[in-house]
């Protein structure tokens, strides 16, 4: 059988309220809050994010491809996917391609995997969605990471069985963005929406068709549209015909762009019962629509961090002026220090592991933990005589802090602590996703890979730790 | 094998040292041309007379032709050292050595830096081609780790310990005050300090050295001839040097509140120099205040205080002008600020005036009979640095 091994949902840290913008754009307070990537998340590490999560809920199953769909890629003739496979530690015969540009990458690439033959293909998807101050985007987007894990495998291995689904397709002009803009343009919404209607119906039927299913067979239905107005036709519809229809996190979260799909997919099957059937309808310059059923092993999938748990943390304490420096929507004037020097290509490659796997070394002899990796270990000072020490999903705790108001930064102030690793090791890191004043001694925290700074159009990505929240998916509790 | 030390094999015969400050007027070339002159003044040599040069700068020129070709120094050894914070010392050391060994009979050690041509504020280092992994924290908030660090390990209320580094760096700005050659010349008092914004940790800018320019020099030769130069050299007593392994960094028992390579150095250079309690049997320091709490720390690394009681001997006044043991009696890094390659070698020339008796009257130390002066240097941060100790005395033996 195929179908979904696991998915998970990376939804970040911080969070801008309707009414904080509307208290500087003026206007009635829009919905409650959309979920904002930190200026040190970007579309790919978001996916990250997911993906780690999704990989630890099937920690037996390894990838044999990666795909990454997202419509604010970090780079273009680069792929992006590369980087997300170092960060995950993929193997060399893995392959890693983007499916970038175009929102309905996503969907088409849940669709290929579904009727792929490779025994699992793990889709990351990402997307920061923003705009000119006061835009649709802006106000009714959200930041997000998303992961599938799609592949083969029995009742036990599968969270659900792929039974079928559709496509409709046909161009037509509704929403586009040249490449380096700020905005999205739109054409008037009530056209799209005309057109997603007829092509979601189309869709929907035939998906049922293809699956063998009625509409009385469907429990719950999730509906990814880039507007409201998009999936209100189809949502309508079912929801008269007795179908349940999930929250499209509008509210909450916003439009992740091309994360939203398998967003709502690892939603639906967060809350779906084993048996139950639920659908995902993707619209995006089409249509597309996948019909599952969830399995017995949809509990035990289930990835340690829920959409919900996270949708329930966050912190609503930004304030616009902060997310719009974070875009680059404002520019703001940074500490009159060098600005980081781009970083070298052949010495990143060198520290493959390091620097996106957050690999160290331990010393085979004494268990001594080098971060970063030594060859000449600081404990009896054996040479070559190392084993690599993944840290990645090694808890950690802050033995000193500081915070540094001269360094550069995209975001002043630096937090930054001496972290002390579960277990043994020590590494003096950069926090984030914290306040200055939350940071205390002994405080837990985890590992994020983050996008440090760019410099001559190189992203230069490597890890920081952030707090341990203590929501329902902390299962550490410290 | 063993650290032997070269002590009363050489002396220093001549000093100079210029002012230092914000040089908007004098490149590289004229802070060497008016340290070195100087120099050869006070020693009373030509310059042909030296046989070799150890030139130290971080970051002001490369190779010894940065002080060859300003000097016209022509068929000579000149070579350019760099060892973080201590490359002045580092230079000079390497003199000590050269001369020590019988190659040359007349060494110089000069030490420069020109920080304020970069545009930016601070001491900024050179970038290496890396992987992007390294940190990017300022200086001040790898030093400021060390106060909360030191608080907790010795119970001490923090806000007692901001008014602890608060009064050394008041001490310092107040022998600074009193030093023509000093960058800032104000006194500030304790209160004053403490109401200043912190900028990384607990620390304002006031527990910062300053940034200035500046350059200064001395002339080496065999102890046995120095007295054909001048009446008053200044033995070489002990010279140690530790560049760190980094543990600190790797090694979850490192705290924070002492560093390692400082208290190796000084093991060292008080076995070369015969020194065991170093507190009565030195007449004064000049050590690496690059920030409060390193000053602090320092006072025990370097056996000044016993563990956990630095900051009491600080109010206590110990480190003070008039106290048992004057430290940074000429203002420090402080009041001077930290032209990294000049910086050791404008330590011992505050040596040099005060253990010969030259310094002005109202900063001239009480203790000068006991003879003997020590320089420390580190460079680096917490947990891997590089430090050394130099120990100098007004008589042989």
């Amino acid at each position: 059988m195929r179908g979904i091994i696991s998915a998970a949902g990376y939804l970040p840290h911080w969070r801008l309220p309707g009414a904080s913008v509307a208290a500087v754009t003026g206007g009635s307070p829009p919905r409650g809050a959309r979920t904002v990537a930190s200026y040190d998340e970007d579309a790919l590490t978001m996916a990250v994010a997911a993906g780690r999560s999704a990989l630890a809920a099937a920690p037996e199953r390894a990838p044999a491809a990666l795909w990454f769909s997202t419509t604010s890629p970090t780079y273009l003739e680069k792929t992006n996917a590369t980087i997300a496979h170092a960060a995950l530690r993929l193997a060399g015969d893995v392959p890693a391609a983007d499916a970038a540009g175009g929102l309905r990458g996503t969907a088409a690439s849940l669709r290929a995997a579904l009727r792929s033959t490779e025994p699992a293909v793990l889709l990351l998807a990402g997307d920061v969605r923003t705009g000119p101050s006061g835009s649709p985007e802006e106000r009714d987007g959200g930041d997000a990471g998303a992961a599938v894990l799609v592949g083969d495998g029995d009742e036990h291995e599968l969270a659900a069985v792929h039974l079928g689904g559709a496509s409709a397709t046909r161009e037509f002009l509704d929403r586009w963005r040249e490449p380096g803009d700020l905005r999205t343009r739109a054409w008037e919404e009530r056209f799209g929406e005309q057109r997603y209607a007829e092509l979601a119906t189309t869709a929907w039927e035939e998906g049922l068709k293809d699956a063998g299913l009625d509409l009385a067979d469907v429990a719950r239905v999730a509906i990814s549209g880039p507007h409201a107005r998009a999936a209100a036709g189809l949502a309508k519809r079912l929801g008269a015909a007795g179908v349940d229809v999930a929250d499209s996190l509008a509210d909450a979260v916003g439009f992740t762009g091309a994360a939203h799909p398998a967003l709502l997919l690892a939603s639906l099957l967060e809350d779906a019962d084993p048996g139950q059937v639920v659908a995902l309808v993707s619209l995006a310059d089409g249509a597309d629509t996948f019909f599952f059923r969830a399995t017995e092993a949809v509990a035990a999938r289930r990835p340690a961090a829920t959409v919900t748990d996270q949708v329930a943390a966050g912190d609503d304490s930004l304030s616009y002026a902060k997310y719009l420096s974070w875009r680059g929507v404002l520019p703001v004037q940074p500490p009159n220090r060098p600005e980081p020097a781009r970083m070298s290509a052949s010495a990143a490659e060198r520290r493959l592991d390091w620097k996106y796997g957050f690999v160290g070394s331990r010393d085979r002899d004494t268990g001594a933990l080098h971060l970063p990796p030594a060859r000449v270990s600081f404990v009896g000072g054996n040479v070559d005589d190392m084993d690599p020490a993944p840290m990645a999903d090694v808890p950690a705790t802050v033995a000193t802090f500081t915070v540094d108001s001269l360094a550069y930064s995209p975001s002043p102030p630096v937090v930054f602590a001496v972290c002390d690793f579960d277990g043994g090791g020590r590494l003096p890191i950069e926090l984030t996703d914290v306040r200055p004043d939350d940071v205390s001694i002994g405080m837990a925290v985890e590992m994020t890979f983050r996008r440090l700074n760019t410099a001559d159009g190189i992203a230069n990505y490597f890890w920081k730790a952030r707090p341990v929240r203590g929501g329902a998916g902390d299962e550490r509790g410290r | 094998m063993a650290s032997h030390g070269i002590k009363d094999q050489v002396a220093i015969i001549g000093m100079g040292c210029t002012s230092f400050k914000e040089h908007w007027d004098r490149g590289t070339d004229d802070l060497l041309v008016d340290a070195v002159t100087e120099t050869l003044e006070s020693a009373g040599v030509a310059k042909d007379d030296v046989d070799a040069w150890w030139l130290g700068t971080a970051q002001s020129g490369m190779s010894g032709v940065t002080l060859a070709a300003p000097l016209k120094l022509a068929g000579k050894p000149v070579t350019r050292v760099e060892n973080y914070c201590a490359t002045g010392s580092e230079a000079l050391r390497q003199a000590c050595y050269a001369v020590a060994s019988g190659a040359y009979d007349v060494a110089c050690a000069v030490g420069v830096e020109k920080v304020k041509d970069s545009g930016y504020q601070g001491l900024n280092a050179f970038p290496i081609p890396t992987d992007g992994t390294q940190r990017t924290l300022t200086a001040a908030a790898m030093f400021s780790l060390v106060a909360p660090a030191y608080a907790e390990r010795y119970g001490i209320d923090p806000d007692v310990l901001r008014r602890t580094l608060a009064r050394i760096a008041s001490k310092n700005h107040a022998n600074g005050a009193k030093n023509p050659r000093a960058q800032f010349r104000r006194e500030m008092s304790v209160d004053a300090i403490c109401k200043m914004p912190a900028v990384a940790g607990m620390l304002s800018v006031f527990d910062c050295a300053g940034v200035a320019d500046g350059a200064a020099a001395a002339v080496v030769v065999r102890a046995e001839d120095a007295h054909r130069y001048t009446d008053q050299p200044l033995y070489v007593k002990a010279l140690s040097f530790v560049a760190g392994s980094g543990s600190g960094l790797l090694d979850p028992g490192f705290d924070y509140t002492h560093f390692v390579e400082c208290e190796a150095a000084a093991k060292d250079a008080y076995a070369q120099a015969g020194i065991t309690d170093p507190r009565r049997e030195l007449a004064m320091a000049e050590v690496h205040d690059c920030f409060t709490p390193t000053e602090l720390v320092l006072m025990e690394d370097l056996g000044f205080s016993e563990r956990g009681q630095a900051w009491r001997d600080v109010e206590d006044g110990v480190f003070d002008l008039n106290g048992d043991l004057p430290v940074n009696t000429d203002g420090g890094l402080k009041s001077f600020g930290h032209p990294v390659g000049a910086s050791g070698l404008r330590m011992l020339f505050e040596c040099w005036l005060q253990l010969r008796g030259e310094a002005p009257d109202d900063r001239q130390i009480d203790t000068v009979e006991r003879g003997l002066a020590l320089t420390h240097n580190l460079g680096g941060y917490p947990g891997e640095m590089v430090s050394f100790v130099g120990i100098w005395g007004n008589r042989p033996g």
